[in-house]
């Protein structure tokens, strides 16, 4: 993993702060506020689980090219979901939601033709419909990725795609980016002490290949792009299934302006973000950083002065 | 007909549903209490997932406040354990402050009480290095922490404070116990005192800097709260052993600074507003109830530790539990709102809604 400059060395406030307020947010950015010189476009993925079959051919693919360890064989009991949820040993999650709701106004042939109800019973209030929800989950690569702000060794780094990665060879395992990632992404792989998570392929990147994961996947639900590219076309889709009746659908981490600057990697979701285990307003914690190294600089002097005075106090 | 069971890997739980069981009915949705939800422990945990830290919440009870994804956490949970962190914590903070009482001591010439704060830095400090180290995945590696110099990760600033600050004090105790070097001595004590705050009070913005919510929201008060139960800690262990002449002044420390750390610890409670329901409950209600319990007790019995040094001996215990306490309630408060998918989506969702609200 040697790249031409040396990431993730030094923290340019001065980008940063370009990066959240200027109009040079996207992520090409913030490859180039990390001191690359004319890096490639940012890429990222768009996740767009209206045409997700759930057939978890990303989870395996991610598994097998990133050689990922078994992540445990269990039995949830959670619909067709057995992962559970992003970690150390687990890149790609497919969720499974099983609603009582129909997905839209979908006639089908024979019930047009021969007036025959769908073999949906219907509950006390007249809904008709049954529908699963699937969504392949990842790291967001975000903009303002808050894992890489905090690693203290500079292990997590910006790629000159714009994607975040660890360098397994500099961590130290100190668990720090796994509280600090909004998403409940990145964790610690407890045998081997260091963390893991999505790399974006970053080996396939070098080498103008797509990601194992939207290389495998059937439907296109997971697409591969230059990130600018797929908010167009995530724009596109969402207006086609808004004009074909799914009031439902959202676009999750598409806007620059969140509270992460946007992610990297974006979704097309058909519910609220917490019903896929997504957290609904993410924040990352170093926009408020400056002040809270404030208050620790007061809270310290006033410890000093406390101190100060009660050996300068006379004695009443 | 409805399907009114909990399906857990544990079994079912609740009626048996019949054929025409209905799907999603409580899916997708978890209780807006933390107590309701059903947490089931996976007899065969496997590794990287749930990794064997306790409980995760696989399925929750009906009353569907808050959706969630089968109740699942939204974060990772800390992988930190609380012996070596919250207890670096608590050291930390003791190292700190006892490093500044060291140096007032010097100065004010109250031998005995110097020679306690200083002995009390350099070992706490020791102590906390060893524990930050033994936490680490990989602790060869711990040097790789001074690779980079990053304002964004607390942690690697408190390492840099922490490679100024615990030199500092150990010279200072060596000078001290050898009385060799008097005037290296002095210049250690004092760039030990002139750290020791910073250590102290950079571990709130170590825990606050995180998505967790029990302790990101506490990133206004949390500082304060830190010097104090510090303070705290350092009064208590210059009452242990410092004799009833020489105590005055950390005797007066410990009159301010247990009931500020009780007093900012309510007022961090109430601006956290949800988030800081986990500090009342389960383990963490437990510590921070002994917290308060301890630091006021400790606080209380200080006052008679001018004539009885007995009476300074209990008071100093007390408040070198209570802050330890203190610490260990804020951590585990933190896991466990960590564990609960509700601290993390509602308050988004209300932020979300307000920020829709003003259009
Ligand atoms: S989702 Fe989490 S792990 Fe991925 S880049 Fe963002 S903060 Fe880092
Ligand atoms: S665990 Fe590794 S990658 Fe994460 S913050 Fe620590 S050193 Fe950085």
């Amino acid at each position: 993993m040697s790249t031409d400059t040396t990431p993730g060395q030094i923290l340019d406030p001065v980008a940063d702060r370009r990066l959240r307020t200027g109009p040079l947010s996207n992520g090409q950015d913030a490859a180039e506020a990390r001191g690359y010189v004319d890096p490639p476009p940012r890429v990222g993925f768009f996740t767009d689980t209206s045409v997700c079959i759930g057939c978890k051919a990303c989870e395996v693919a991610c598994k097998e090219w990133n050689r990922v360890p078994e992540d445990g064989l269990v039995f949830t009991g959670m619909s067709y979901d057995n992962t559970q949820g992003l970690g150390a040993d687990t890149w790609r999650h497919v969720a499974f939601i099983e609603q009582r709701k129909p997905l839209a106004r979908q006639v089908t042939g024979a019930v047009a033709r021969t007036g025959l109800e769908s073999h949906d019973e219907g509950d006390a209030s007249g809904a008709v419909g049954f529908r699963w929800l699937m969504a392949s989950d990842v790291c967001k690569h975000c903009t303002e990725a808050a894992c890489l702000d905090v690693c203290p060794t500079g292990a997590i780094f910006r790629t000159e795609f714009g994607t975040v990665v660890v360098q397994e060879d500099i961590c130290n395992g100190c668990g720090y980016c796994v509280p600090a990632c909004p998403y409940g992404v990145i964790d610690k792989r407890e045998d081997d002490g260091r963390v893991w998570k999505c790399t974006l392929c970053y080996d396939r990147l070098k080498v103008g290949q797509e990601p194992a994961c939207a290389k495998a996947c059937p439907t296109d639900s997971i697409q591969f792009g230059v990130l600018d590219e797929l908010r167009e076309r995530a724009d596109q889709r969402l207006a086609v299934l808004h004009s074909a009746g799914v009031s439902d659908a959202r676009l999750y981490g598409r806007d620059p302006d969140d509270g992460v600057g946007g992610d990297g990697a974006f979704f097309l979701l058909l519910d609220e973000p917490e019903v896929y285990g997504l957290p609904p307003d993410p924040v990352v914690g170093t926009r408020e950083l400056p002040a809270l190294w404030a208050r620790v600089g007061l809270a310290a002097a006033a410890l000093s002065a406390t101190v100060a005075a009660v050996f300068v106090a006379r004695r009443s | 007909m409805s399907n009114q069971s909990n399906v857990g890997r544990e079994g079912q739980e609740g009626v048996r549903p019949g054929r025409g069981a209905t799907t999603g009915v409580h899916v997708g949705a978890s209780s807006s209490n933390a107590e309701t939800a059903v947490r089931v422990r996976d007899p065969w945990a496997p590794r990287g997932q749930g990794n064997g830290r306790g409980p995760r919440a696989i399925a929750s009870s009906a009353g569907a406040a808050t959706a969630s994804y089968y109740g699942l956490p939204v974060l990772n949970e800390p992988v930190w354990s609380a012996r070596d962190i919250a207890g670096y914590l608590f050291l930390g903070g003791l190292a700190g402050a006892s490093a500044a009482v060291g140096a007032g001591a010097h100065v004010t010439g109250r031998r005995a009480l110097a020679r306690g704060a200083k002995l009390g830095a350099a070992g706490a400090v020791g102590l906390s290095l060893a524990a930050l180290v033994h936490d680490l995945g990989r602790p060869t590696r711990f040097l790789n922490m001074l690779r980079v110099l990053k304002v964004t990760s607390p942690m690697n600033i408190g390492s840099w404070l922490l490679a100024g600050f615990a030199p500092a004090a150990m010279a200072s105790a060596a000078s001290e116990v050898t009385g060799l070097a008097p005037t290296g001595g002095a210049i250690a004590t004092a760039a030990a005192a002139v750290l020791g705050p910073g250590v102290s009070a950079y571990t709130a913005a170590l825990i606050a800097n995180t998505a967790v919510p029990s302790w990101h929201g506490g990133h206004r008060t949390m500082p304060y709260v830190f010097v104090a139960s510090g303070a705290s800690a350092a009064a208590g262990w210059g009452l242990l052993t410092a004799p009833p002449t020489e105590c005055e002044p950390v005797r007066r420390l410990a009159l301010v600074a247990g009931p500020a750390e009780i007093a900012l610890t309510k007022l961090m409670e109430r601006e956290m507003g949800m988030a800081a329901e986990p500090y009342h409950q389960g383990r963490a209600g437990i510590y921070m109830k002994l917290a308060v319990g301890l630091t006021a007790l400790g606080s209380l019995t200080s006052s008679l530790a001018r004539r009885d040094r007995r009476a300074g001996i209990a008071a100093g215990a007390a408040l070198l539990l209570g802050s330890a306490f203190e610490r260990f309630g804020v951590f585990r408060a933190g896991v466990q709102s960590a564990r609960d998918p509700v601290y993390t989506i509602a308050p988004q969702r209300a932020r979300r809604a307000e920020v829709t609200a003003r259009g």
